[in-house]
C-alpha cells in the first residue's frame, strides 16, 4: 500500500503522533512505575532452583510501547525502518500493519506497537537507556491486580485474565493505557497484547506440552529444565508457550513489548 | 466394522450360557452339540472348555512382579498347581512430589503384584494381612469363577492369613481388587492389580511387556497440596478425583522411571483400570496400537488409536516401534492427564527413520490476506465529536469497542457480570434507578455494599480515571443503550463535570 499524503486520516494521525511524541519527551521517566522487587515464587519450576527467586528493584514502563512511540524511534534510527532492517533481525511482517515505513496510516498512534521482532524491541529499549524485562520481572509485575501484589491464587482474578485468552484476536487493539493500573501503577500487562521478554529464548518449554511429565533433559541441559509448577495457571502457561514458539526475528499481530530499567 | 457387533452378540450369548453352566455342570453332562457349534463360530468355548483336568507335576510358586514389570510367560503345555502368596500392606507412599498418601496395597505397590498363570491351572491363593494393618481385607479376582470371585473365602483380619483355591477356567486379562466394605474406599486407596490367564498356547511372543494400571484418587487437599493427604469420601462420592494416576503416583512411569524400548521391538502393554470411578480413554501419543485385545478378552481389534478401559476392566495392546522418541501414555480425557497426573512415558531409543517421520521440515512465515481490523468506530466518533455532530449511534459504536477493551474483563462482553462478584450491567435496576451512576462509577470506582437485581455485591471497582472524558462518555452511552437498560446519552462535558466531584463511596486509585 502506498502512503497517501492527502488522506485526512493520515494527517489526523500525524497530528496525534506529534502530540504523543512531545508529551513523551517531557514525561520520559514519568512513563515508568517503580517496583520494589523481593522474594517471588514463579509459576515455572526451574530444575536448578528450588527456593523462591529474588527480584531486584526495577522500573517498568506503565504501558506497552505504542505505534506512535515506535514510529519516533524508527524515524530517529532509520536502520530499523521496515524497508531497511536486515531480514535476519525482522521477518517480512515487521511493522507491516503500518501504511509505509514511516507512516502509520490506519494504525493509531495510541495502540500498542505490534509486529515487532525481539531485535527491534531490544534496540528500542536500548535507545531509551533501558532494556527488555526478564521473564521473572514480567511475571512478578503481572502477578499483581489493582489492589494486591500477588493475586494469582484468586480464582476470580484468574478468570478475568483468561477471558482475554478466550477471545479471538481479530478485533482491533484498544489503545494502550485503557485498563486500570495494577497495584504498582502498571497497566495492560494482561488483556491487551503478548509482550517480549529479554530471555524469551531460554523459556524452553517442550513443543509438545503433553511431555511436561518428561522434559527431554538432553535438550535442556544448558538452561535447566522448566516445567509448570502450577498447572492451574493457564495464563502463564500460554504466555510461556507463545514466547517459546518464536524466534527473535519473528513478529505477530498481537505481540508487543515494554521496557524496564534497573533501580539503584 | 460390521464384525464388531457380531462379536459382542456372540460374547453375550456365550456368557449367558456360561452362567447356567456354572452351577455344577461339567464336561460330562454338557450336550455334545454345544461344543461343536462353539467351535464352528471360532469361539474358545469359555469356561466350558477351560478345564484341562487335574494339575500335573509339582506345585509351582508363582512369580509375582511389581509394576511396571510383568512375570515371564508361563511356557507350559499342561495344567499345574500354582501357589500365589500375596501380602496386604498398608503404607504411606508419595502420591506426588511432596505429597504423601496412606495406600492400602496388594504386595506393597499400587497397583498390586502382577500374577500370571495358564488357563486350566489350579491356583492356591494365600492372602496374608500384615499385623500392623488397620483394616481387614479380602480379594475378588475377576478371573475366578465362583461367588464373590474369592472375596467371601479370603476375608482376612490384620495379622491373619487365609487360603482358597480356584481353577482358572477363562483365559484373559483380569482385574483383582479388595472387596471389603466400603469397597469403593479400599479400591480408591489402591487395592487392585491384574492377573493374566494365558490361553493354553500362550500369547504371541514380544520383545517388551509392561504393566500399567490407572486409578483415581481423592484427597482432602488440592492437587499437589503438600504433606500427608487424607482420603476424601465426599469427593469420592461426587466422583471428583484430585488425582488420576498411572501406577499409583505422579511420575511413577516418567523421567528416570519411564518405560523403555527400542526401535524394531514389539511392545505389549497390559493396562488395567482400578477405578474406583472413572473410565479410561487410554491412548499413547504418537503410536497406533497394531492390536488391542479389547476388554482383556480373546479377540483383538487392529489399528486402534484410543481404547476404552472400564473401571474394573483391562486391555492388552501391542505395537511395533518404528521411530525413536518419547511416547506419552495418557487418559485422553485430557484434564486428567495434564491437571491430575494421568501421564506416563514410553521411551524408544534407536536410529531415526526419516522415511516414516521427518521431524520438523518447514517453519517459515505464513502471511494470510486478512484485512486488518481497526478501531474505526472510535475514530469516527472522535472525528464527529470534533466537528460537533456526534450522534448517539456513533457514541454507542465507539463505546462498545472501548467496553470490549476494558470493562468486559469483569462485567463480561454481554454485560452479565459474574454472580456475587462483578455486578451485571445488563437489565440493571441499579442503572435504571440512577443512570448517572454509569459515568460516575466508571470514573471514581465504587466500594461498599450495593444491591443489583436482588443480589448483594460487596467488592471494589477500581476508578478508571485513565479513561478520557470522550471514552467515558462513549462507554456510558453504550452501556445505557444496551441489554435492556433505559437508554440516554452521556456527553463529554457531563463527564468532565463528574470527574471533578468525587463521591463518598469512591474507591482508592493510584
Amino acid at each position: 500500500m502506498l502512503p497517501k499524503a492527502t488522506d485526512p486520516g493520515l494527517r489526523a494521525a500525524a497530528a496525534l503522533l506529534a502530540a504523543v511524541v512531545s508529551t513523551a519527551a517531557v514525561a520520559a521517566d514519568k512513563g515508568y512505575a517503580e517496583l520494589p522487587g523481593g522474594s517471588f515464587r514463579s509459576t515455572l519450576a526451574y530444575e536448578d532452583i528450588s527456593a523462591d527467586l529474588r527480584v531486584r528493584p526495577f522500573a517498568m514502563m506503565k504501558r506497552p510501547v505504542t505505534n506512535g512511540e515506535f514510529l519516533a524511534f524508527v524515524q530517529a534510527n532509520p536502520q530499523w525502518r521496515r524497508d531497511r532492517v536486515p531480514t535476519v533481525m525482522a521477518e517480512p511482517r515487521y511493522l507491516s500493519h503500518w501504511d509505509g515505513p514511516t507512516e502509520l496510516g490506519e494504525a493509531s498512534a495510541g495502540q500498542p506497537v505490534v509486529q515487532v521482532s525481539w531485535f527491534a524491541a531490544s534496540a528500542y529499549c536500548e535507545a531509551q537507556g533501558a532494556r527488555l524485562p526478564t521473564w521473572t520481572e514480567w511475571e512478578y509485575a503481572a502477578a499483581a491486580d489493582e489492589t494486591r501484589r500477588d493475586a494469582r491464587k484468586d480464582p476470580v482474578w484468574r478468570e478475568r485474565i483468561l477471558a482475554w485468552y478466550s477471545r479471538p484476536s481479530n478485533a482491533a487493539l484498544p489503545r494502550a493505557g485503557l485498563q486500570t493500573p495494577n497495584v504498582y501503577g502498571v497497566q495492560d500487562l494482561h488483556g491487551l497484547v503478548w509482550e517480549w521478554t529479554d530471555d524469551f529464548s531460554s523459556l524452553l518449554v517442550d513443543a509438545d506440552n503433553r511431555n511436561q511429565g518428561d522434559p527431554d533433559n538432553a535438550r535442556f541441559c544448558g538452561a535447566g529444565a522448566l516445567s509448570m509448577d502450577d498447572r492451574d495457571n493457564y495464563a502463564v502457561l500460554m504466555r510461556v508457550a507463545m514466547l517459546s514458539s518464536l524466534g527473535a526475528e519473528d513478529t505477530t499481530g498481537n505481540l508487543g513489548f515494554r521496557c524496564v530499567k534497573d533501580l539503584p | 466394522m460390521k464384525r464388531v457387533p457380531r462379536f459382542i452378540a456372540a460374547t453375550l450369548a456365550a456368557s449367558a450360557l456360561l452362567l447356567s453352566a456354572c452351577d455344577g455342570d461339567n464336561d460330562a453332562t454338557r450336550p455334545a452339540g454345544d461344543q461343536a457349534s462353539a467351535e464352528a463360530d471360532g469361539e474358545t468355548g469359555g469356561s466350558r472348555k477351560g478345564d484341562f483336568g487335574p494339575p500335573q507335576g509339582d506345585p509351582i510358586n508363582a512369580v509375582l512382579t511389581s509394576p511396571p514389570h510383568v512375570p515371564p510367560p508361563v511356557n507350559r503345555n499342561h495344567p499345574a498347581k500354582v501357589v500365589v502368596e500375596l501380602d496386604v500392606v498398608e503404607k504411606v507412599m508419595p502420591i506426588s512430589e511432596g505429597v504423601d498418601y496412606t495406600f492400602w496395597t496388594f504386595g506393597g505397590t499400587v497397583p498390586g503384584s502382577f500374577i500370571r498363570v495358564r488357563q486350566g491351572d489350579t491356583v492356591e491363593f494365600h492372602l496374608r494381612n500384615m499385623p500392623d494393618s488397620k483394616m481387614p481385607h479380602n480379594i475378588d479376582l475377576h478371573g475366578v469363577t465362583g461367588p464373590g470371585g474369592g472375596a467371601s473365602s479370603s476375608f482376612t483380619a490384620p495379622g491373619h492369613k487365609t487360603q482358597f483355591t480356584f481353577k482358572a477356567l477363562n483365559a484373559g486379562l483380569y482385574v483383582y481388587h479388595c472387596a471389603t466394605a466400603p469397597v469403593g474406599m479400599h479400591v480408591a486407596n489402591g487395592m487392585y492389580g491384574l492377573i493374566l490367564v494365558e490361553p493354553p498356547e500362550g500369547l504371541p511372543p514380544v520383545d517388551k511387556e509392561y504393566y500399567v494400571m490407572q486409578g483415581d484418587f481423592y484427597t482432602t487437599g488440592k492437587y499437589r497440596e503438600k504433606g500427608l493427604q487424607p482420603f476424601d469420601m465426599e469427593k469420592a462420592i461426587d466422583e471428583n478425583p484430585t488425582y488420576v494416576l498411572f501406577n499409583g503416583s505422579e511420575g511413577a512411569i516418567t523421567g528416570d522411571k519411564a518405560l523403555t524400548t527400542s526401535v524394531g521391538e514389539n511392545v505389549r502393554l497390559y493396562v488395567g483400570n482400578g477405578g474406583p470411578n472413572l473410565v479410561s480413554s487410554f491412548h499413547v501419543i504418537g503410536e497406533i496400537f497394531d492390536k488391542v485385545w479389547y476388554e482383556g478378552g480373546t479377540h483383538f481389534q487392529e489399528n486402534v488409536q484410543t481404547t476404552l478401559i472400564p473401571a474394573g476392566g483391562a486391555a492388552m495392546m501391542e505395537f511395533h516401534m518404528e521411530v525413536p522418541g518419547s511416547y506419552v501414555l495418557v487418559d485422553h480425557s485430557l484434564f486428567r492427564a495434564f491437571n491430575k497426573g494421568a501421564l506416563g512415558i514410553l521411551k524408544a531409543d534407536g536410529p531415526e527413520n526419516k522415511e516414516i517421520y521427518s521431524g520438523l521440515e518447514v517453519d517459515e512465515v505464513y502471511i494470510g490476506d486478512r484485512a486488518q481490523a481497526n478501531m474505526e468506530a472510535v475514530a469516527v466518533a472522535a472525528e464527529a465529536a470534533s466537528t460537533g455532530d456526534l450522534t448517539v449511534d456513533q457514541q454507542v459504536k465507539a463505546g462498545e469497542a472501548l467496553f470490549m477493551g476494558t470493562c468486559s474483563t469483569c462485567h463480561q462482553a454481554n454485560g452479565q457480570g459474574m454472580a456475587g462478584v462483578f455486578p451485571p450491567l445488563a437489565n440493571s435496576d441499579y442503572i435504571a434507578n440512577d443512570p448517572t451512576s454509569v459515568p460516575r462509577v466508571t470514573l471514581h470506582g465504587l466500594q461498599g455494599k450495593i444491591t443489583v437485581n436482588g443480589t448483594e455485591y460487596n467488592s471494589i471497582m477500581p476508578p478508571m480515571a485513565q479513561l478520557t472524558d470522550d471514552e467515558v462518555a462513549n462507554i456510558s452511552t453504550f452501556v445505557l443503550n444496551s441489554w435492556g437498560n433505559p437508554g440516554g446519552r452521556v456527553t463529554k462535558a457531563e463527564v468532565a463535570e463528574i470527574r471533578k466531584n468525587k463521591p463518598e463511596n469512591a474507591s482508592e486509585g493510584h
